[in-house]
């Protein structure tokens, strides 16, 4: 045995393993730490050598090595490109997670970014060198100003969880402007996304939970009972991660303005309304906008994000530093807070995720007044028909019609043995990510459909027989339970032992400690 | 011989004179799934009946666990530490949490004993 | 509409499927006041051609630093990124793919965002990383916030030579969440006293290495003070270059480490997306904020790698987890690791080398011009000079001669008469002895 295999578990493998000499399996390529490939010698880059300058580091330079391993450019490109050809991509695939919108990524925007007058650009360099990144930052709050119906936007929030605390932020503070600090409660309901209570509690606030209607809707008899003089704001998704519109908004706005308080929506879901709803007709006072989401900027396996957040006139004055300003000579920037403005402080250094707004902007520009409103219109449809035509073979949690996204209960898996867990893991093996599951909280065994509108008719159609047949064997098969806990089989590693890495967290590689000699 | 209560929120005491034993039923662990951390309150640490006293997580989910009765907590099962899965092997046994000295005896008054927390159980199908 | 596959009959025949007349119904549960029929007020969509067009006209009126000699930093570095780097992030898999939810179809991401992990470690010489944060700036306000959970205080001395962008965010933080930071004073000679600040109360001290002026201090002391007064030593980095050449936070006594990790894979973005590196000790694991990538094994045995201690975040915890943070800065840590593997143990600790000694040449001919002085003993590859006029009217200057020549102080600390002339200068490997001459040579002229 290689010292590659042994490292990577031995490919004599455990049950159900295929065995190869060298422990791959096709394009399955087992793939060592980038650790376990060094050698000393090697190195990537060609340095030039070092300018004769006497050494000023005060006597704290680096003693000792640090451990990296050496490689070549071709082992590293292949290493990489290895890890990418273990992971599941839109560009790949339908990639079905409900309220994630992951939809299509243009490449365009990919290489706007990198124009060298966007990529190349140092943030704190003069002004009148940076008017066209500035005009930028304006262009792209312009739009969501108008597709947003909203006054004012802060553009630093370097995600949506980001501008979240952007937006409650501004409303602690125009409490604290009005003399109102004591209202320390925040309504959030149930089913709301972790991040919105986890935001309330980092900005001062106790979370008070508002329960569901049964048709997965906050309930409003609940909802206004819970309405006080101690309550700051509600926090509320809309569309709902049940992906229901939340038809009594505008009576929820009435009645949180009425008792004192401020409206927070969360944005997450605005790719179902763009261009069809604006959310300043609905009474909001900011929501923040995962330009990640709803404006295509790509996921990136986790980030990086952007999260603008629109705000009402009453909020405005409080939005952190920076903005951009329209001075005299062009564009320029305002950089501090309390330099005769109310901004709440800063968020972020620099102004916000950039790289973010050129692509964001290439996207909506790219769609236009016409084509941002299809967008909602193709993604609401899309999940509609999945919901029509999986109604029979899945348990949809609540009437429709749906927003952009269906969600489904466990139901349909009763008595079957087989649980949501493993649905979703036997679609794996059918070529597909997975849709959202256990969330929202509100639904038993949840099962959270997005399609998005970059699905083609002919790949919904063929996702739709795969999740009915998946659903029909769970209900008929004697060997179902077995069946479908086995999966996934052909992905390049089986169900992880999660329980395994929480006992004993292993969270870096170190070097084996060469073993004491042979007794 | 030893007098042992359960609470709704499922964690059970068993108390010999004036010192109680605690941790959570065997119904909490199994709703949990397997238990991969605990935190538990140091010797000396006040808790009051009803109080956060220790924390149970497991991969997806963590727990508060609250205290029983009020006292001081005179031991911690350390050996929870780095086997936590005693607590899914033997939640009533080698999975307590800690030991405290109760304050007021009269705590105990209002809990459940085993039947009890079996009928409590049976209403919550 | 390329981006959109569904055809009018299509759409027609979907909605008869639905069992619906229009698209109107299927929006019927928004209230009527708030139905839109016609289209918002902005241009109708466009070509891709046209689209470049016009943004392409707005980059151009920008000076891209690399077009000019330029000496920037102050947080965001200018340095040279293999071509590599950019061809495997732009690979779909990596690219377009989610947040690794789901191990068994995301073990790429995984695989790297733990050797992203191993890395911070290494070289911040620090027991454990997490899979980043959004940048720098609030990895440090979150390196703050979880000082102040490990100590159960309240009381954060921040140091004066804390980037002043930093050093808002920390004060916004501790504004709404309850906590006090106290700032203190920047002093441009790098003599500040911390030690004498910590107090009974003080959760953490924070600390920038090398510091905004770029003067590099020996931590040691300061982190002994800090562990006789129960404090925990935060340690900023915004140049994550210098780890190649300086002392390890870790190895200095360092509780906390966070960086700006851009230098390292990343462009200058006009200030984002960057990645921020955060690593701690050990025992204070379960208070970190921010995602962990973990090592485990599949139902075959094999090893694999998972998302692990969950339980801390915000989808489990809601109110009462470390952080609200969700997203992480994944292709930007991808960016770092790839740029790190590629450079190795050779490559980084040579170009912080190479740095360093470029700074040193800058600083000794900028020294030369009459009027103008280095402040600074040590450094990296940072310095501050002063002028005889005040730094932001040179800098406009420069930037008329097409030289992007510092980051005028006052541009961070504005209203301070005493900082008015001094002027952040930064040397990179992207930067030539011609760059250099350059400067010198405009210099002499506007500062005579």
């Amino acid at each position: 045995m290689s010292e590659w295999s042994k490292a990577i578990g031995g490919f004599t493998g455990g049950k159900g393993a295929v065995e190869t000499t060298s422990g791959n399996r096709g394009l399955q390529i087992e793939e060592p730490l980038i650790f376990e490939q060094g050698q000393d010698g090697r190195c990537g880059v060609d340095l030039p050598a070092l300018p004769k300058s006497a050494e000023r580091l005060g006597g704290l330079a680096r003693k000792g090595a640090i451990g990296l391993p050496g490689l070549s450019e071709p082992q590293v490109v292949r290493h990489y490109t290895r890890l990418s050809q273990k992971n599941y991509a839109i560009d790949a695939g339908l990639y079905p997670l409900g309220s994630c919108t992951m939809k299509h990524n243009p490449r365009l925007n990919e290489k706007m970014a990198r124009l060298p007058g966007f990529g190349d650009v140092h943030p704190l360099q003069p002004v009148s060198t940076v008017q066209g990144a500035l005009e930028l930052i304006d262009t792209l709050a312009h739009w969501l100003k108008i597709m947003t119906g909203m006054p004012a936007v802060a553009m630093s929030p370097a995600a949506g969880a980001h501008g979240e605390l952007c937006g409650m932020l501004c409303i602690r503070a125009a409490h604290i402007a009005r003399k109102q600090d004591h209202r320390r409660r925040v309504l959030v309901p149930e089913s709301a996304h972790g991040t919105n209570p986890a935001t309330a509690a980092v900005c001062g606030y106790t979370v008070d939970s508002i329960p569901a209607d049964a048709e997965g809707r906050v309930d409003l008899a609940a909802f206004k009972a819970k309405l006080g003089p101690d309550v700051a704001a509600i926090m509320l998704t809309n569309p709902n991660t049940c992906g229901l519109f939340e038809r009594d908004i505008i009576e929820i706005a009435k009645a949180i303005h009425g008792a004192g308080g401020y409206f927070y929506c969360d944005g997450a879901n605005f790719n179902a309304i763009v261009g069809r709803v604006r959310p300043g007709d609905l009474g909001i006072d900011c929501m923040h906008i995962n330009l990640h989401k709803t404006f295509s900027t790509p996921h990136g396996g986790g980030g990086p994000g952007a999260g603008p957040v629109v705000l009402s006139a009453a909020l405005a004055p409080f939005a952190p530093v920076p903005w951009v300003v329209h001075g005299k000579d062009g564009y320029a920037v305002a950089e501090q807070s309390g330099a005769g403005n109310e901004a709440f402080g800063r968020l972020k250094a620099f102004h916000g995720q950039m790289g973010m707004f050129v692509r964001a902007l290439a996207y909506m520009m790219s769609h236009g007044a016409d084509g941002l409103r299809q967008v909602a219109e193709d993604a609401v449809l899309n999940a509609n028909y999945l919901m029509a035509r999986l109604k029979d073979d899945l348990t949809p949690a609540f009437p429709g019609p749906t927003m952009h996204e269906a969600l489904f209960d466990d139901r349909f898996l009763k008595d079957t043995g087989v649980t949501t867990l493993d649905f979703a893991k036997a679609l794996i093996d059918e070529g597909y990510h997975p849709m959202t599951m256990y969330f929202p909280l509100v639904v038993h065994g949840a099962l959270l459909i997005e399609p998005t509108e970059t699905e083609s008719r002919e790949s919904l159609d063929q996702f739709i027989e795969v999740c009915s047949a998946l659903a029909r064997r769970a209900k008929t098969a004697n060997d179902a339970q077995a069946w479908f806990h086995d999966a996934p089989r052909y992905t390049p590693r089986r169900r992880l032992d999660e329980t395994a890495a929480a006992r004993k967290p292993v969270l870096r590689w170190k070097p084996e400690v060469p073993a004491k000699a042979a007794e | 011989m030893a007098t042992v209560r359960f609470t709704e929120e499922h964690e059970w005491i068993s108390v010999e004179g004036d010192i109680g034993t605690v941790g959570i039923s065997a119904y909490a662990q199994e709703q949990l799934g397997d238990v991969v951390y605990v935190e538990l309150p140091d010797p000396g640490q006040k808790v009051t009946k009803g109080g956060q006293a220790a924390v149970v997580e497991s991969v997806k989910a963590a727990s508060e666990v609250y205290s029983p009765v009020a006292g001081s907590v005179t031991e911690k099962n350390d050996a929870l530490t780095d086997t936590p899965n005693l607590i899914n092997e033997d939640a009533m046994g080698k999975g307590w949490f800690f030991k405290l000295k109760l304050s007021s005896p009269g705590d105990l008054e209002g809990l459940m004993d085993h039947a009890g927390y079996a009928a409590f159980l049976e209403g919550l199908k | 509409m390329r981006y959109l596959p569904l055809t009018s009959a299509d759409r027609k025949s979907m909605l008869a499927a639905i069992g619906v007349a229009g698209m109107d119904d299927l929006y019927r549960d928004v209230p009527a006041a708030a139905r839109r029929t016609g289209l918002v007020d902005l241009p109708a969509h466009m070509g891709e051609l046209e689209v470049e067009r016009r943004l392409s006209v707005m980059a151009a009126k920008n000076i891209a630093a690399g077009s000019v000699p330029s000496f920037l930093g102050a947080g965001a570095y200018r340095h040279h990124v293999p071509a590599s780097v950019d061809a495997l992030i732009q690979r779909g898999e990596f690219l377009t793919s989610y947040t690794p939810y789901q191990p068994e179809v995301a073990q790429g991401t995984l695989q790297y965002l733990f050797e992203f992990q191993t890395q911070v470690a290494l070289i911040t010489g620090m027991e454990v990383a997490n899979a980043s944060m959004y940048d720098g700036s609030t990895a440090c306000a979150e390196a703050v916030m979880m000082a102040n959970r490990a100590t159960r205080r309240s009381r954060a001395v921040l140091a004066g030579g804390l980037h002043p962008h930093y050093r808002a965010i920390v004060e916004t933080y501790a504004h709404y969440s309850g906590f006090t930071a106290e700032s203190g004073v920047p002093d441009p000679a790098g003599n500040e006293d911390l030690a004498k600040r910590i107090g009974a109360d003080t959760s953490c001290v924070v600390v920038q290495n090398p510091d905004m002026f770029g003067h590099i201090r020996d931590l040691r002391p300061l982190a002994e003070a800090c562990r006789k007064a129960g404090a925990l030593l935060v340690v900023v980095v915004t140049e994550v270059v210098s780890l190649g050449a300086l002392t390890p936070p870790g190895e200095m006594g360092a509780d906390i480490v966070v960086c700006e990790g851009q230098s390292i894979g990343n462009g200058l973005n006009f200030g984002g997306p960057y990645v921020g590196l955060f690593a701690t000790r050990e025992k204070y694991l379960r208070q970190m904020p921010g995602r962990l990538a973990g090592q485990t094994v599949d139902a075959e045995g094999r090893r694999g790698w998972v998302l692990t201690l969950s339980t801390r975040e915000q989808h489990i915890r809601r109110e009462k987890a470390t952080s609200n943070i969700c997203t992480n800065s994944g292709l930007c840590a991808l960016a770092f690791t790839i740029h790190m593997s590629i450079l190795g143990e050779a490559g980084f600790t040579g170009l912080a080398k190479l740095n360093h000694a470029l700074a040193g040449t800058l600083a000794d001919k900028l020294a030369a011009v009459p009027g103008v002085s280095v402040l600074n003993k040590a450094f990296f590859n940072e310095f501050t000079i002063k002028l005889p006029k005040p730094a932001d009217l040179v800098v406009e200057t420069l930037a008329k001669r097409r030289i992007l020549g510092g980051i005028p102080v006052s541009r961070l600390i504005p209203g301070k008469p005493d900082l008015a002339n001094l002027l952040l200068v930064t040397a990179t490997e992207t930067n030539t002895e011609s760059d250099m001459d350059a400067l010198v040579g405009a210099l002499k002229e506007i500062v005579r």
